[in-house]
């Protein structure tokens, strides 16, 4: 976007009234306000979205911490009786597969949606009303996973779901229909989540703000993107087949007409192992915002980090048989596998030292976000530790199907992924907000948590080179694990605390602030370095008042403090003066639809018809086809301006570098003075 | 407060407009917004892109599931060889390939501004492609009437879901040709949007290309 040459840019100037277009099909009248439930259900601004995603990922934490908790309780002492065979198999089952889809992806999509455009200068995504449609898509997937508990059983089969074992004949309830078709449904929100912020990333990108001066984060995010854009279509294909199966009696994994398990396995991973990059890439982007801001330093090593941010997106998808080693896949493919396994541990690794090099000789501050990614560092770092361990095949033919194996992601996913989540809640909810989490309390919470977690996790090492099985409802008493499965039981108690602490900071520090007791912060609470700080918290609707133009990485740090010849650091000018305070009036933005929430609610219908009467099947297409129809005709904006009604999507072609209605204002930020723009 | 930062640089702001840090000063060239967006691709494309970027691991995967599936159908089982008709088949694919060049055609009539040759083309591209779904109707009854139905085998398995799979996307090419077409003669879509027309073509070069591969690796390698 020039600043100069587009008039239709500036689509109002300021002074104006905020632009709400009246109606969308004539007969059904556009959704509009800013407050209330409306504003919510049927909103496409990116940063609502990201506030609706990270709170329906909680509420799974929730749902998915319980199922935990059921599962310790039943391993707490040898001979359990809380679970039957048959509910503790879905139990674990949906333990996994809520973490995972329902909790670690959508938390890391509540960020890259919050905070991608931001972090560019961007006014929103490239397709706002597809945003909305993924969360609500993956919302209903996820909701109507869970169903399956009302509606005779729950999957059963693990979160890998092995065919042929869930296939009719050793899994015969609807649990793994549902695990089929509710999966099926989250994909579709990943995937078109996926390609909007690859567009918005590559296409939406404020002046000057080249690849290389983005930050770390708005990198590790558009590389998950683009892992999730060639994964998902693969775990499609295999829930597909597995569907197929199970529906319509196709031989896929019968092995009694042929059929090779491995077909499954093979499917399965090579969508599972870049699936552990794009559960753990978000967090590591996150800790490289962090770290750097509470050691007020910059990141060490920033191309480096880069780099190996993209040579983990391109390794991780040469390593997904190290999940096979015990499958019989062979001793070349064993040996090569398990190489490709050890390299992937160099990237890795390269990040981990920097971010201790990041540390070293910084003035480090050591607040709850700071403390949150110190800690996702250390316990991602055992993680690493035991997984280079199984990366050497005879010793993993030991480990495999032992809680060693469980203690390794647990490590990685909760130490890794979900710690760093929590860092990145306590470090942008002020951005979010507008008040910062209660830090005591929040201190409280990461010991709590340290303590549970590893309380939990450590000893399965243990228990895992003791021999003890996964996915197995009891043990016996003469079996020795009787201590280290009591002390996990009461880890995973404490860790239930520690949880319940950090609900509990949100709760009293949203009280306080709405009391009046909790000061509102300014723009920048942590004198931090990256593009969404230079504007007001909360961020305001339009996200910046300007056109932000870039001229080198952490460019708002830069505008804030200056550096000397002789390297001492001086401020320049203060945050509230750099920052934009969100004033700008009469920004034209992308109107909110009733479409993308109508589309979504369809697909669960066309799911439980599939799997109990077609009949519903068709309601819910003819739902799909009706939204599809209304999304078509309604333009994503103003209904007079007919060049912004598309035909299958929701930006215009070509022109703008905004969304497709979403105009910056021609005056542009450049920060070449800002010492003009102090007291 | 001070504070040590080593690793950058700092230069005077207005030194600072062309200096990129780290070595990567030609990237500062790089980012000009030609046609408005940071790429100069319009954000459509790009996503028609990066969604046809995805539905090559789509087919990938299915036609590798194909391939896996048919090297361990049972001896003496109904397999390739007792079903496809390679010349009927040859027919239907050549119609499908032709409908790739009416697809351009159509495109360039309606970058020339030629809206009623563009009407003739877009819909001898969606002929051809319902010729070509039709002889995939056809070609599944025989099949079925030579005894391969969906859960006969391993093989049929695979195959109707292969085939069936891109058949789909034939049909949704076609909806989505026609709805040009009906956008067109109701006055919405003139030659300032050829760009709608051009992205319905990638899909549908697309599946011609998918096509070709299905056609060479399965029907023209049956063993």
């Amino acid at each position: 976007m020039t600043t100069t040459s587009e008039p239709q840019q500036l689509q109002l100037t300021a002074g104006d009234q905020m632009v709400r277009p009246s109606s969308s099909l004539g007969m059904l009248a556009r959704p509009r306000g800013d407050t209330g439930w409306r504003s919510w259900l049927f909103t496409v601004d990116h940063k609502r979205i990201g506030i609706l995603y990270g709170a329906a990922a909680l509420i799974f934490l929730v749902v998915g911490g319980v199922e935990a908790l059921l599962i310790r309780l039943q391993l707490a002492a040898p001979g359990g009786r809380v679970l039957s065979e048959d509910a503790y198999n879905q139990v674990f089952t949906m333990h996994g597969v809520t973490m995972v889809f329902l909790v670690i992806m959508p938390l890391a999509a509540a960020f890259s949606n919050f905070l991608l455009p931001l972090q560019i200068g961007a006014r929103d995504v490239a397709f706002p009303r597809l945003n909305a449609f993924s969360f609500w898509c993956f919302l209903f997937g996820g909701i109507f996973l869970n169903t399956s508990w009302m509606l005779g059983g729950a999957p059963d089969g693990g979160w890998f779901g092995y065919a042929p074992n869930s296939g009719l004949v050793f899994s015969p309830s609807h649990g793994m229909d549902f695990y089929a078709l509710g999966l099926q449904i989250t994909g579709i929100a990943s995937l078109v989540s996926a390609i909007n912020l690859i567009v918005t990333v590559l296409n939406m990108r404020t002046k000057g703000m080249s690849l290389w001066r983005m930050p770390v984060l708005s990198w590790m995010l558009l590389i998950v993107q683009f892992l999730l854009l060639f994964a998902i279509p693969v775990i499609t294909v295999a829930l597909f087949l597995l569907m197929f199966d199970r529906l319509f009696g196709a031989n896929f994994f019968n092995v009694a007409a042929g059929a090779d398990p491995l077909l499954w396995q093979h499917l399965f991973w090579i969508f599972g192992h870049p699936e552990v990059y794009i559960l753990i890439l978000p967090a590591f982007g996150i800790m490289s915002e962090v770290i750097p801001t509470f050691s007020r330093k910059p990141l060490f090593g920033y191309p480096f980090m880069v780099f190996s941010g993209i040579a983990i997106g391109f390794m991780g998808w040469g390593v997904w048989a190290h999940h096979m080693f015990t499958s019989g896949v062979g001793p070349i493919s064993v040996a090569a596998f398990s190489l490709s396994t050890m390299f992937i541990a160099v990237p890795t690794g390269v990040k981990i030292l920097n971010w201790l090099a990041t540390m070293w000789g910084g003035r480090l501050q050591f607040t709850t976000a700071m403390l949150f990614s110190i800690g996702a560092v250390a316990m991602f770092t055992i993680g690493g530790l035991s997984g280079v361990t199984h990366a050497i095949a005879p010793a993993d033919t030991q480990q495999t199907d032992t809680f060693y194996i469980v203690a390794h992601f647990h490590y990685v996913i909760f130490g890794g992924s979900l710690l760093g989540m929590l860092s990145g809640f306590y470090f942008w909810w002020p951005k979010a907000f507008g008040y910062k989490l209660n830090e005591r309390w929040g201190k409280a919470s990461f010991w709590v948590l340290m303590l549970g977690f590893n309380l939990t996790f450590g000893p399965m090492h243990i228990l895992g080179l003791q021999g003890m099985s996964r996915r197995i409802q009891s043990y016996s008493a003469d079996a020795g694990f009787s201590f280290w499965n009591a002390m996990a039981t009461v880890g995973a108690f404490v860790t239930a605390i520690g949880f319940l602490i950090f609900i509990m900071n949100i709760y009293r520090s949203r009280k306080a602030y709405r009391s009046g007791l909790l000061k509102p912060v300014g723009p920048d609470p942590w004198d931090a370095r990256a593009l969404e700080w230079m504007t007001a918290s909360p961020v305001p609707e339009h996200n910046f008042d300007r056109e932000i133009v870039v001229s080198r990485q952490d460019e708002f740090w830069h505008r804030k403090w200056e550096i000397k010849d002789d390297g001492k650091v001086v401020r320049r000018a203060r945050a509230e003066d750099v920052a934009h305070d969100g004033s700008a009036k009469g920004i034209h933005l992308p109107s909110p639809s009733y479409w993308p929430i109508i589309l979504a609610l369809g697909l669960p219908l066309l799911a439980y018809g599939l799997i109990f009467n077609i009949w519903i099947s068709i309601i819910g297409g003819l739902v799909v086809l009706g939204a599809i129809y209304g999304w078509v005709l309604e333009s994503p904006d103003d209904p007079e301006a007919h060049d912004h009604e598309e035909h299958h999507s929701d930006a215009v072609s070509g022109n703008g570098s905004g969304p497709a209605d979403v105009h910056l204002p021609a005056v542009a930020d450049s920060g070449a003075d800002p010492a003009a723009k102090a007291l | 407060m001070t504070e040590t930062d080593t690793a950058l640089a700092d230069p005077a702001p207005e030194v600072a407009q062309e200096q990129a840090p780290q070595g990567h000063a030609e990237e500062a060239v790089a980012v000009q917004e030609v046609g408005g967006t940071t790429t100069g691709i319009s954000h459509n494309k790009l996503m028609m892109w990066l969604f046809l970027g995805s539905e090559c691991l789509l087919f990938g995967a299915l036609i590798s599931t194909y391939m896996f599936a048919k090297s361990r159908l049972p001896e003496g089982e109904i397999g390739p060889l007792d079903v496809f008709d390679i010349p009927f088949t040859s027919v239907s694919s050549f119609v499908l390939l032709m409908s790739s060049l009416t697809m351009v055609l159509a495109l360039s009539a309606m970058n020339r501004g030629n809206e009623r040759g563009f009407r003739i083309w877009i819909t001898a591209t969606s002929l051809l492609g319902g010729t070509f779904v039709a002889g995939q109707v056809y070609e599944f009854t025989v099949f079925y009437n030579h005894g391969l139905g969906y859960t006969t085998n391993i093989f049929g398995s695979a195959f109707y879901t292969l085939t069936g799979f891109h058949g789909v996307h034939v049909s949704i090419g076609i909806v989505m040709l026609m709805s040009l077409l009906m956008m067109n003669l109701r006055g919405s879509l003139g030659p300032d949007r050829a760009e709608r027309v051009e992205l319905i073509g990638l899909y549908w070069h697309f599946v011609d290309i998918v096509w070709i591969l299905i056609f060479t690796i399965i029907y023209l390698f049956p063993q």
